[in-house]
């Protein structure tokens, strides 16, 4: 009888782990944004591509300085950060603007708060928020290039128009299915509600989102949008699905109000979460000072989140609820 | 059928194909066997040193009682060999302690002892006589938790039982021996669980059998299809559908009350399928529980098996029997990959809820560094009984225990699906166990 006694590996239960990583959860972020980078290339051209390009790569290196990591990839985080902080820039947003806004999101987003898993709010959306109160101007004027499909090379500057949602009468020039699909002024990844919505089919497939904060979010701006927008797009309820459809709404909800680090980990906490966002979208909208506000409504919600996560711990199973 | 559907659970690959065909194999005797005296939940056994004489060199015979505990909460246990005792002292436990055990050297005669009469026809027996018979075989539950068999079959009086479930859901990865005895002993399977209908008074039983395993549902329903009061229950394959309060809610969709209620709080007594097998062995054979059924399986097991083994039988003689275990064999598990516990070493001996010794690879085994939590929440959707392990475990890491316990901290059953998922590799499910380890202690020193 042969005694095996060394070399043996003790540890605590479970003995196997899934595959998945914060790497490939970060990967297939990137896939699900796939769609709406190749749609704001081919609606705004090769700009939007160095945009997108320089933002990430900022955003790498930026962290991996900070870290003094020499592998630039990471865990692929910044990648996310710097994508997605592209996609909410204006396409002709000069460059320097963007470096700035990159390396804050990293850095006063994300690695002042000790770095991955400790920041409060979007990294993104604050590397976004820093740049429209500091470098307004450079960010969203009255002037929006309008989009120019598959003419890559094109200068978009030359067509200018304003987006949707500053001006009511202009998104009447425009059907809901054009809107749908894109091709309206905007920021780079915010335009085409198609192609994000294929990029959030497959984050929910691979379990990354909870369907409760966008149904949360969609559900409550079309709400308030039917309601209070006025009715005038052609009748109440399509005004109700033109504010879902215009704007950052979609990349909100579907992008960044999911950011699993600044929302909340309970079940309930998320659907409070979606629905907060979209309440307060829809406040600044119609009775705000900025034609849009999804970024804005998004950090709030994450500046609450620990307390709506401290309100909505859940029954255990079998439990019930002990009077205080 | 199946309605209810607990929510939570993983679906780790279940890798029973390294054995879900092939049959139960009767391993030769062992040379010696190693029989601990506490194999279950409850009081440990008593060495029986002055009245049967159990000392260095006595002779005992196979199903001899070795050791008992007159307390109620305690099953007795027995030799599983007949031979000449040579040793008695702490040995290697697969709990990782050390615990008084019997070592007995096989004469390789396999003698019975004489004492041991079946019980008789099961409609003569009274429900008194059943649990008598239970007590005495030593039978606990084999499902891995080890409960006394007997005390789950006599609930207080003001807490009727209307149903038994049958647990063949065998939910954790890589395990098939349940699979095989529901294939093979359903007949077994089948009287066990009339037996303990009949110690319960219950009006019906339940056999919860997961999807993954259509013979074995084919299996049991031919042979319930006759009874009118029992009914096979096809379960959604889920980890952890065998857990006991997800199978009561699968089978009857009622909910075992939170904080350590037991299940005959809803009507219901739990048994797993190797459990009335050996009920039905103590009451026709007279047999105590002496041998079952365990799956010798993993990435580094040369010749992976079902095995029918007497209880006491070293881990290591079991590995040579199937073929030795690979250069690469990196951990050594009694139990299953979720819940079951590593060795240290393989001079372990199987006892009552040993239900698979596993040996994994390095590739299997997944050796990482954790890095902090991004708050993903993967393991609040897969708590089968909705807890916060993120938050439990981050209170436990600083020491937080009232946070822990206000967190419901010990409702948590250990399952793994929260270590199992989490994407940043924390040991979620140890540092909840540090936190209820550290409750219980508490509650200890308050006196309550």
């Amino acid at each position: 009888m042969i005694v095996i006694s060394e070399k043996l590996i003790v540890s605590s239960s479970p003995h196997i782990r899934t595959s998945e990583s914060v790497q490939s959860i970060m990967f297939d972020v990137l896939i699900a944004l796939f769609p709406a980078a190749l749609m704001a290339v081919l609606l705004f051209g090769y700009r939007a591509l160095m945009i997108m390009v320089l933002s990430m790569v900022v955003a790498m290196l930026v962290e991996a300085l900070w870290l003094k990591n020499r592998n630039i990839l990471g865990d692929g985080s910044a990648a996310v950060t710097g994508l997605l902080l592209a996609m909410t820039l204006p396409p002709v947003v000069p460059w320097w603007v963007v470096v700035l806004g990159s390396a804050s999101a990293i850095i006063i987003g994300k690695q002042v708060f000790g770095g991955i898993g400790y920041n409060i709010f979007n990294p993104a959306l604050v590397g976004r928020a820093i740049l429209v109160v500091s470098w307004g101007g450079h960010m969203a004027g009255d002037i929006w290039p309008m989009p120019q499909p598959f003419a890559l090379t094109a200068d978009i500057s030359a067509v200018t128009g304003a987006t949707v949602l500053a001006a009511p009468q202009e998104a009447l020039a425009f059907s809901l299915p054009e809107i749908f699909i894109g091709n309206i002024a905007g920021s780079l990844g915010e335009t085409s509600s198609l192609a994000l919505l294929i990029g959030g089919i497959w984050l929910a497939y691979r379990g990354h989102i909870d369907l409760r904060i966008p149904g949360g979010f969609i559900g409550t701006v079309f709400v308030l949008g039917t309601i209070f927008g006025g009715g005038f797009y052609e009748n109440y309820l399509l005004t109700g699905l033109f504010h879902v459809l215009a704007g950052g709404v979609m990349i909100g909800a579907i992008f960044m109000a999911t950011d699993m680090v600044t929302t909340p980990v309970t079940p309930a906490g998320r659907l409070i979460f979606g629905i907060g966002c979209g309440l307060f979208t829809m406040l600044i909208r119609l009775w705000g000072t900025y034609p849009e506000g999804v970024s804005f409504a998004i950090l709030m919600m994450n500046a609450v989140t620990p307390i709506i996560d401290n309100f909505t711990i859940p029954q255990q199973f079998g439990g019930v609820k002990k009077s205080a | 059928m199946v309605k209810e559907l607990f929510k939570g659970g993983v679906h780790p690959e279940d890798k029973k194909n390294y054995t879900a065909s092939t049959p139960i194999e009767k391993m030769p005797l062992p040379q010696k066997v190693v029989i601990p005296m506490q194999q279950h939940i409850g009081a440990p056994c008593e060495l029986l040193a002055d009245v049967e004489k159990i000392e260095k060199g006595t002779l005992v015979k196979a199903g001899q009682k070795l050791g008992d505990n007159q307390g109620f909460v305690s099953a007795p246990v027995h030799s599983s060999i007949s031979g000449t005792v040579t040793d008695i002292g702490m040995y290697n436990h697969p709990l990782g302690v050390k615990i008084n055990a019997v070592t007995i050297e096989s004469d390789g005669k396999d003698e019975w002892d004489e004492s041991l009469q079946p019980g008789g026809n099961l409609d003569e027996l009274s429900a008194e006589d059943i649990r008598k018979i239970v007590r005495e075989a030593g039978i606990v539950g084999l499902g891995g938790a080890s409960f006394p068999a007997h005390v789950k079959l006599s609930p207080p009086e003001d807490k009727p039982i209307d149903v038994v479930i049958i647990n063949g859901s065998e939910c954790e990865p890589y395990l098939t021996g349940d699979h095989r005895v529901m294939l093979e002993k359903p007949e077994e399977i089948l009287f066990g669980l009339k037996a303990m209908i009949k110690a319960l008074g219950a009006e019906r039983g339940i056999i919860g059998i997961e999807d993954n395993k259509p013979d074995a549902l084919e299996v049991m329903e031919k042979m319930v299809t006759e009874e009118d009061n029992i009914q096979v229950c096809p379960l959604h394959t889920k980890y952890p559908q065998g857990a006991e309060k997800m199978l009561i809610y699968a089978t009857t969709g009622r909910v075992v009350p939170a904080e350590g209620a037991l299940p005959l709080e809803v009507g219901v007594v739990n048994h797993n399928v190797g459990t009335a097998v050996a009920v039905a062995r103590a009451i026709r054979e007279g047999k105590p529980l002496v041998e079952r059924v365990i799956t010798v399986t993993g990435s580094g097991i040369k010749e992976p098996k079902n095995l029918q083994v007497r209880l006491g039988t070293l881990a290591a003689e079991l590995l040579d029997y199937c073929g030795g275990l690979k250069e690469s064999t990196a951990k050594l598990v009694v139990g299953g990959p979720m819940m079951g516990l590593a060795q240290p070493t393989s001079e372990i001996p199987v006892i009552k809820g040993t239900s698979g010794i596993l040996a994994l690879t390095k590739e299997d085994v997944h050796l990482v560094e954790s890095s902090p939590c991004i708050r993903c929440a993967k393991c609040v959707d897969a708590c089968p009984v909705q807890l916060m392990p993120t938050l439990i475990a981050q209170v436990s890491e600083f020491g937080d225990y009232k946070k822990a316990e206000k967190l419901y901290a010990l409702d948590c059953f250990e399952c793994g699906c929260c270590s199992y998922v989490c994407p940043s590799k924390i040991p979620l499910t140890q540092w909840i166990r540090i936190a209820k380890a550290e409750i219980m202690k508490r509650r200890k020193q308050q006196g309550k």
